[in-house]
């Protein structure tokens, strides 16, 4: 087995365009579920509808990618309100339930032969965001160590990278602030938000709006990292994996979810390589894992990673126990 | 809760419809764009996103046929060729959507055996549809001395066939079923009764699944994502043990199957679920370690079954029975029958036996259950074991009714809770109503939309639902706020 192969690849996968783009959708997960306690479990629809927005504008009408990542940015604000106006006012899992639903309810949407001439059915979008990568200043790849990177992973990674940190800081900055303190005051305790003349439903719909925002932006990210908006990656496990992240590096931490992210897909890269080499290497015999089923053992791996997460350490690296107090009213 | 909710809910309803008219627009505007899609097909993330036609070979026995050559034609093109493996199963890619035609080599069948029908080794005009990626093409054989003559006076297969089931789920079991897109020439009104009887056999299925669902989170308050996967597991148990080489009988492999579900979701009550809830875990907790566990379970299944769509061996290939206007399999009409009794056994076990009053007052008051010496933890666990057999035999249905597949407990666990939540969660009978009306909901949905839509329907009843009477048609309102 080549360990170093490995783990150059993990080291790679720690803190490539997947980790960068799994932790901004993360940031907007951490201010639904951290901040507000907010139970979405729906975050890839967020994902999808960002990143069909911005390749529909592309492909179907012709308009630029900036106005299209605008138009994704706008439709994640109507989810946010059409999945928030029935359930913000009922139990935290009611918005669980609706928001798993609803995303997969619209991938089946967006890959139905109904919405194909729009969408590109189960054919998806692509090459939607050359002009993305027109404005790349990198032009030849870059190897440092183990970190080698080709022109264009390093020019979504900085670019990804760079969004993070900003939203990371405005996420910091909304929390110091009034609007922040009532987010983390429904989240301790909706009633005595409410008591104190607060409106609540309307302050956990703007948490909702901004972190599906953030969500629909990591979902333009990948898709333009693809050049390919497809139905099919925008999958229900994508949700978890978002959920694996926020506990791992800690809820209601601003630094929670890039910890989260750079630490799952270094282990999740290493899982992959380690399995591969030794399920083609002969290692595990092909009877009880053949090599094309090693990517499904990533979600098993997910899986039980959450539920042990959960189980034993809540709170995850960087959180607080105290703070973090996990019960529906 | 206060007096001018309603108001306040009505106007939010007339909001949110113009807002959920507002998303589909980019999908409703396709009618003035002429874009297609003209890419190559993108490879998959998981490689499955292959669109194919997929069958087995089997002889009248049930025994898979090996080496048997199959030919994809279209347009009288050939496109490709394949040969079955040693358990009779056979996969053509196909290059795009589009109608084909498969022709089976009868020079490599076994000399005793033939197709059932005279021309019953080419099935032309398969439709493979957008979106779809497994269509079924079923190639039943009998043996060379009893080739089936047509009834004297009737046309031997080009009937109407039944109404479309769900879009992922072909039901290609009837003669000559491959297109199961209803013909245009049947009346409205014979679709609408076909697909009543469509809506209320999944309905019932969904019904018996989400029993178990309602029941344990009306004794723990604990949504049980995992829920869907135990349907599944209950279905490739029965799928593996009917098989070789065990080769039991399916209602043998479906009652061990049943057994193998309600023993897991006992083990894990004992084993995660209990000593979480006396170590005073939250609630959100134990509710994303049920997604963990949902997502754990669902891809060792994946790793286990794999990505094939399998289908039992027995009651396969039936004719259907034909009852005034409707057509109905006497499979289905079995499963039907049967789900809806296990529906009233369900109904007398919660009001007549000592458990099932347990069970109900535990639902009402945990506490006062507690103090009126009802043994909480004993009932919690039979609701478990009951509800893991339900799941485990409502997947064995499913995968009679359509097929065995890897995902097929988190498909219908959306379903389930949108039934759940519509009949009002934590109640049995909530769940069963609340079931049936989705599984009529969405088979009706398909009489004017898309059956690859049926989910979005039934997603629109629960967001209605929310809206308008969180608690469900028998919930109380107190659940809810």
């Amino acid at each position: 087995m080549e360990f170093m192969d490995i783990l150059s690849n993990s080291l790679r996968g720690a803190v490539g365009p997947e980790a960068a783009i799994y932790a901004l959708a993360a940031v907007g997960l951490n201010l639904h579920f951290g901040y507000t306690g907010l139970l979405n479990f729906g975050q890839v629809g967020f994902m999808l509808v960002g990143a069909y927005g911005a390749a529909i504008s592309v492909q179907t009408w012709g308009l630029p990618l900036w106005v299209g990542v605008l138009v994704g940015l706008a439709c994640a604000v109507v989810l946010a309100i059409i999945l928030g106006i029935p359930t913000l006012r009922l139990r935290g899992d009611y918005l669980a339930i609706t928001t798993i639903a609803a995303a997969e309810v619209l991938r089946y949407l967006y890959r139905s032969s109904y919405a194909e001439p729009l969408t590109g059915g189960v054919y998806g979008l692509d090459q939607f965001a050359g002009d993305f990568f027109a404005l790349n200043p990198f032009t030849e790849s870059v190897s440092l160590g183990p970190f080698a990177f080709s022109a264009r992973n390093l020019w979504v990674m900085s670019v990804t990278w760079g969004m993070v940190a900003l939203f990371s800081l405005l996420v910091f900055l909304l929390m110091r602030s009034p609007w922040g303190r009532v987010l983390k005051a429904v989240r301790e305790d909706e009633l005595a938000a409410r008591s104190l003349g607060k409106n609540v439903y309307a302050y956990k719909m703007q948490s909702l709006i901004l972190g599906g925002v953030l969500g629909a932006l990591a979902g333009v990210m990948l898709a333009v990292h693809g050049q390919l908006a497809h139905p099919d990656i925008y999958m229900p496990a994508v949700t978890f994996y978002l959920w694996a992240i926020v506990i791992l590096g800690g809820a209601s931490r601003i630094m929670g979810p890039i910890v989260g992210a750079v630490i799952f897909w270094f282990l999740i890269s290493f899982l992959d390589a380690l399995l591969r080499q030794a399920t083609t290497m002969g290692y595990i015999p092909a009877s009880i894992l053949a090599p094309s089923e090693v990517s499904a053992m990533r979600f098993v791996f997910v899986g039980l990673l959450l539920v042990l997460l959960m189980a034993f350490r809540p709170a995850g690296i960087l959180g607080n126990r105290e703070e973090l107090r996990l019960s529906v009213r | 809760m206060t007096g001018n909710e309603g108001v306040l809910r009505g106007r939010v309803a007339a909001v949110l419809s113009v807002l959920f008219l507002l998303l589909l627009t980019p999908v409703a505007a396709h009618a003035v764009s002429d874009f297609r899609g003209t890419g190559p097909a993108p490879m998959g993330t998981s490689g499955g996103d292959e669109q194919v036609l997929f069958g087995s070979i089997t002889d009248p026995d049930g025994e898979g046929l090996a080496d048997i050559g199959l030919t994809l034609e279209q347009d009288g093109a050939e496109l490709g060729t394949t040969t079955t493996n040693s358990d009779g199963e056979w996969e053509i890619p196909v290059p795009e959507p589009g109608t084909y035609d498969v022709v089976l080599d009868l020079e490599t069948l076994p000399a005793d055996l033939q197709p059932q029908q005279e021309t019953g080794e080419r099935r032309e005009g398969v439709l493979v549809r957008p979106g779809r990626l497994q269509t079924r093409v079923p190639f039943p054989l009998i043996s060379t001395d009893e080739r089936q003559e047509p009834p004297p006076g009737a046309e031997p297969t080009e009937e109407p066939e039944e109404a479309p089931t769900t879009d992922d789920a072909p039901a290609p079991e009837e003669e000559g079923a491959i297109a199961t897109e209803q013909p245009r020439g049947a009346s409205f009104g014979a679709r609408f009764a076909q697909l009543t009887v469509e809506g209320v056999k999944l309905g019932a299925i969904i019904a018996i699944t989400a029993v178990g669902l309602s029941l344990v989170f009306g004794t723990t308050r604990l949504i049980n994502f995992a829920h869907g996967e135990f349907v599944t597991i209950g279905a490739v148990t029965a799928f593996f043990l009917s098989t070789s080489p065990g080769n039991l009988p399916l209602i043998l492999a479906a009652a061990l199957a049943m057994v193998v579900v309600a023993l897991l979701a006992g083990a894990l009550e004992k084993t995660v679920w209990l000593p979480m809830r006396r170590r005073g875990t939250g609630l959100i907790q134990l509710f994303i370690i049920s997604i963990g566990l949902s997502l754990l379970l669902r891809y060792l299944m994946l790793v286990l079954f794999g990505s094939r769509r399998g289908s039992y061996s027995e009651y396969n290939v039936q004719a259907a029975l034909e009852i005034g206007i409707i057509r109905i399999t006497p499979r289905d009409l079995i499963v039907t029958v049967l789900a809806f009794a296990i529906m009233v056994a369900i109904g007398l076990m919660l009001t007549k036996t000592r458990i099932g009053k347990a069970m109900r007052a535990v639902s009402d008051n945990k506490d006062l259950a507690e103090a009126s010496g009802i043994n909480v933890s004993r009932v919690i666990l039979v609701v478990w074991i009951l509800g893991g057999a339900l799941a485990g035999l409502g997947g064995v249905f499913y995968g009679l009714t359509s097929a065995v597949y890897w995902d097929m407990g988190f498909y219908l666990l959306l379903l389930m809770f949108a039934g759940v939540i519509l009949g009002g969660i934590g109640s049995a009978y909530g769940a069963m109503v609340g079931s049936l009306i989705i599984g009529l909901v969405s088979q009706w949905s398909t009489l004017w939309f898309a059956p690859s839509l049926q989910n979005l329907w039934a997603l629109l009843v629960l967001i209605l639902v929310l809206l308008l009477r969180p608690q469900g048609i028998f919930g109380r309102a107190e659940r809810a706020g």
